[in-house]
């Protein structure tokens, strides 16, 4: 016990770290930038594993060790309890009254009927009972135990569904424009971690196509532009044979397809924007996906045209979906909804970096090898565009602001584990319940000799689990005792 | 009534609320106080005599209250036992008035009340007043009084004076059948967990009253309390009671987030601090089947255990980032 105390602490001072340094799994843009910002530290906490404290080889290490001792002290003990189900309830002991709860009268009634009215009693009180010479022993609760050795096995259980989860499961998330569609196959994700044997072909194989994403705010009040629902409704076929299928995705109902779950995570906004270049080419055409920076939905995003002539191009955008000036803080988004959309752009030519194939964050532009275009006056050129409006740079090309699209981001994940999670913890709580509440006693009931012919009875009690008051005990044997016969107490 | 009206009258039967624990808060102190003045009645029994009182009055309940229904009134006796009775009654009221609060609220934002922290806050402390009240009236626990509405009214001038938010629809995420099981579970357990730290904060006390001398003591309100023994008994009844209710909070959050996020358990800070409370209590119902850890050091294991919920709920809600931010403060 001393042991599983000592893990027990240690398990939830490991469990600390994890919600004070951002952790790779949880938040991955806010570990790396953290990691940016404190590059000692980060060195220091990369070799320690806390930005994955709960899949750290120490964290593991206290969670073993605390199930090595919990089935190195619940074994015996199953093995023990199984005994002691079996075993008959101890005899009465020489002398009652020195228990803690006892009670005695005397009666007319002969010996044999008083033992047989207290077995009779016992039984319907649903205590297992026993003969002995002159005495009757009984004992109930076991099911304190039971449920104690329960709770503890399910909880080895619930350790085996987890190990279930991260070695079969999988878990993608992909950013899907209104009006596109995304495929259940390891490469349409934009992140996707499989478990250690998971296989790629188990893949169920459907498509999911993203019509509409209706998004709507709180219009007034102190809480005005705070979300209130978002529905993205979609058209999805189980596999490349079945028919077309409707379904609408909200958050907190996901869509199950042939048991993987789709969830609606987050939303934001893609303008569309059309890129002609200096010889009049379209080069660009399609919406882009900006992230969203604030709670008014303010959204930043860059167009990359590597196909642009003579140079490539590239821009940097705002997206303000209801746009206003600040004094202080420039063009600002004062509401999450699109009441007066404006894109504000700024332009580079040059050289992208994306030819060599190095990864590139499709969210921001590498300026290594980019010129700012700047205007007449030598100032960088920057336009705020209303939808429909062009932007003309210098050397000819241009960009227009068609209109914007929503995105919607869905998490994609199946986990085996998570039924038999479940269970686990079901049987976890009703074993938790049965070890709390059920209440263990013994009693003895002993007859003897008494004055006058008459039949000395005595009753008394033990209890045998924790944080049971004296009292209790002995109003619950002060009971058994008044239905086997002796006179009822006046007022206690 | 319109939603906004509603609200505005949830606002002011929760101000009335307020005023009434207040007044009660009060009275109950007031009771502990005269209480201890008894000492100057002939028929009082010392301190240190009382455990031998208790065992020789057979099956009544433990500790100084046995004594009380038997000593005859000595006109302060019942000074003091007519102010706990209307604390009492003052309680029950203020419960009613705060009661109606939330449901005026819920009433209002067509929802259970309790979708940000303002909400959580006003229906946690109604919560920690009903497990009081409901214990009240299986045990005599009215020596409680004091420490239960203390709590409860600083959580209400905490939630109107920083927490306050408007009634208000709830943000999508919040929208599920599992916001009213899961949120109202995690409700009920912290109820019952502040009742019971209440009690082992006393306990604490008690029992270092009672391991100085009898002559050493000076006569104390501490007389008036059960015995720590009975304290620690009673502690532990209220933390074996409101484990597995947290244990099933902790449970259906996981199922919530499941039907939410996609997995069932992610770590968010959120979970990290439910995991960590959880286990806290554990390591307390295990110390107190350990040798050499039952009784104080148990206790401290339950502090501990509070001080992490406390941390959960204040903390983790407006300082640690993470899915779970609902709070809607600042």
């Amino acid at each position: 016990m001393r042991t599983a105390l000592v893990l027990l602490f240690l398990l939830t001072l490991a469990a600390l770290p994890g919600s004070l340094v951002p952790q790779r799994s949880v938040d991955p843009l806010r570990t790396q930038q953290f990691a940016t910002d404190n590059p000692t530290l980060a060195r220091w906490y990369e070799r320690l594993s806390l930005f994955e404290v709960y899949s750290s080889p120490w964290f593991a290490a206290i969670y073993l060790l605390l199930f090595v001792s919990l089935v190195g002290c619940v074994l015996p003990r199953s093995l023990g309890h199984l005994s002691a189900v079996r075993a008959r309830p101890p005899a009465a002991p020489r002398n009652l009254d020195r228990l803690p709860v006892h009670e005695s009268w005397t009666t007319s009634a002969g010996r044999a009927d008083v033992l047989s009215t207290a077995r009779g009693v016992l039984r319907k009180a649903r205590f297992r009972v026993d003969d002995g010479d002159g005495s009757v022993a009984a004992e109930r609760g076991h099911w304190r135990e039971t449920g104690n050795l329960v709770f503890h096995l399910s909880l080895l259980l619930l350790l085996v569904a987890v190990a279930l989860g991260n070695l079969f499961g999988f878990k993608g998330s992909v950013l899907v424009v209104e009006g596109r569609a995304f495929s259940n196959t390891v490469t349409a994700y934009d992140t996707f971690t499989g478990g250690a044997a998971f296989d790629e072909g188990s893949l169920a194989p459907f498509t999911v196509a993203l019509d509409e994403l209706a998004v709507r705010y709180q219009t007034s009040g102190d809480q005005r532009g705070a979300p209130r629902d978002f529905r993205a409704a979609v058209t999805y076929t189980p596999s490349p044979e079945a028919p077309e299928q409707r379904g609408v995705l909200r958050v907190n109902h996901p869509l199950t397809v042939d048991g993987t779950k789709v969830f609606l995570l987050g939303n934001g906004y893609a303008p569309v924007f059309t890129v002609r270049d200096a010889t009049g080419a379209v080069v660009f055409s399609g919406p882009v996906p900006f992230l969203p920076r604030d709670g008014n939905m303010a959204s930043t995003g860059v167009v990359k045209v590597p196909s642009a002539q003579p140079e490539q191009l590239g821009f940097e955008g705002l997206f303000l979906p209801t746009a206003v000036l600040d004094r202080q803080r420039g063009p600002v988004s004062a509401y999450p909804d699109t009441t007066l959309p404006r894109a504000v752009l700024t332009a580079f030519t040059g050289d992208l970096g994306v030819d060599d194939g190095s990864p590139q964050s499709v969210y921001s532009l590498d300026k290594r090898g980019l010129t700012q275009v700047r205007g007449d006056g030598g100032q960088p050129l920057a336009q705020s565009l209303a939808p429909g409006t062009t932007m003309d740079l210098p050397d000819g090309a241009s960009i227009t602001f068609d209109g914007v699209r929503r995105w919607a981001s869905l998490q994609v994940a199946r986990n085996p584990g998570t039924g038999p999670a479940l269970a686990a913890s079901v049987l976890a709580l009703a074993g938790l319940m049965l070890s709390l509440f059920v209440r263990r006693r013994r009693v003895w009931v002993r007859v003897g000799d008494a004055p006058g012919g008459r039949t000395l009875v005595e009753v008394a009690g033990l209890a045998r689990s924790e944080g049971e008051s004296r009292d209790a005990l002995a109003e619950e044997v002060g009971a058994l005792a008044e239905q086997m016969g002796m006179e009822p107490r006046r007022g206690t | 009534m319109t939603s906004a009206g509603l609200a505005g009258l949830s606002n002011d039967l929760l101000y009335s609320a307020m005023a009434v624990y207040a007044i009660a808060m009060v009275s109950f102190a007031a009771e502990l106080a005269f209480w201890g003045r008894r000492s100057t009645s002939p028929v009082s029994v010392p301190a240190g005599e009382r455990e031998l009182a208790t065992v020789g009055a057979g099956t009544a309940t433990s500790g100084a209250y046995a004594q009380q229904a038997q000593v005859p009134d000595d006109g302060r006796t019942s000074r003091s036992d007519r102010l706990g009775r209307a604390a009492v009654s003052l309680t029950v009221l203020a419960f009613a008035l705060h009661l109606g609060s939330v449901v005026a609220r819920g009433v209002s934002a067509e929802r259970a009340p309790w979708g940000n922290m303002f909400e959580f806050s006003v229906t946690g402390a109604l919560a920690v007043t009903g497990a009081f009240l409901v214990l009240l009236t299986r045990r005599d626990v009215r020596y409680l009084g004091t420490f239960v509405v203390l709590p409860v009214l600083l959580t209400l001038g905490l939630a109107v004076a920083v927490l306050y938010t408007e009634s208000a629809q709830l943000v999508p995420a919040l929208k599920s059948v599992w916001l009213v099981i899961h949120v109202s579970a995690a409700i009920i357990a912290s109820g019952i967990l502040t009742v019971a730290f209440a009690q082992t904060v006393l306990f604490l006390v008690q029992e270092r009253f009672e391991r100085r001398a009898p002559e050493a003591r000076r006569r104390s309100f501490m007389d008036r309390l059960p015995s720590a023994a009975a304290l620690d008994r009673s502690a532990y009844r209220m933390h074996a009671f409101a484990y597995p209710i947290w244990t099933f909070a902790v449970i259906a959050g996981a199922i919530w987030a499941e039907n939410a996020w996609g997995r069932y358990w992610g770590w968010d800070p959120k979970e990290v601090w439910a995991f960590i409370t959880w286990m806290v209590y554990t390591a307390y119902l295990h110390a107190r089947a350990t040798a050499g850890w039952k009784g104080r050091r148990a206790a401290y294991v339950a502090l501990l255990g509070y001080a992490t919920f406390l941390f959960n709920y204040l903390v983790v809600n407006i300082w640690l980032v993470g899915f779970h931010s609902y709070a809607g403060v600042g």
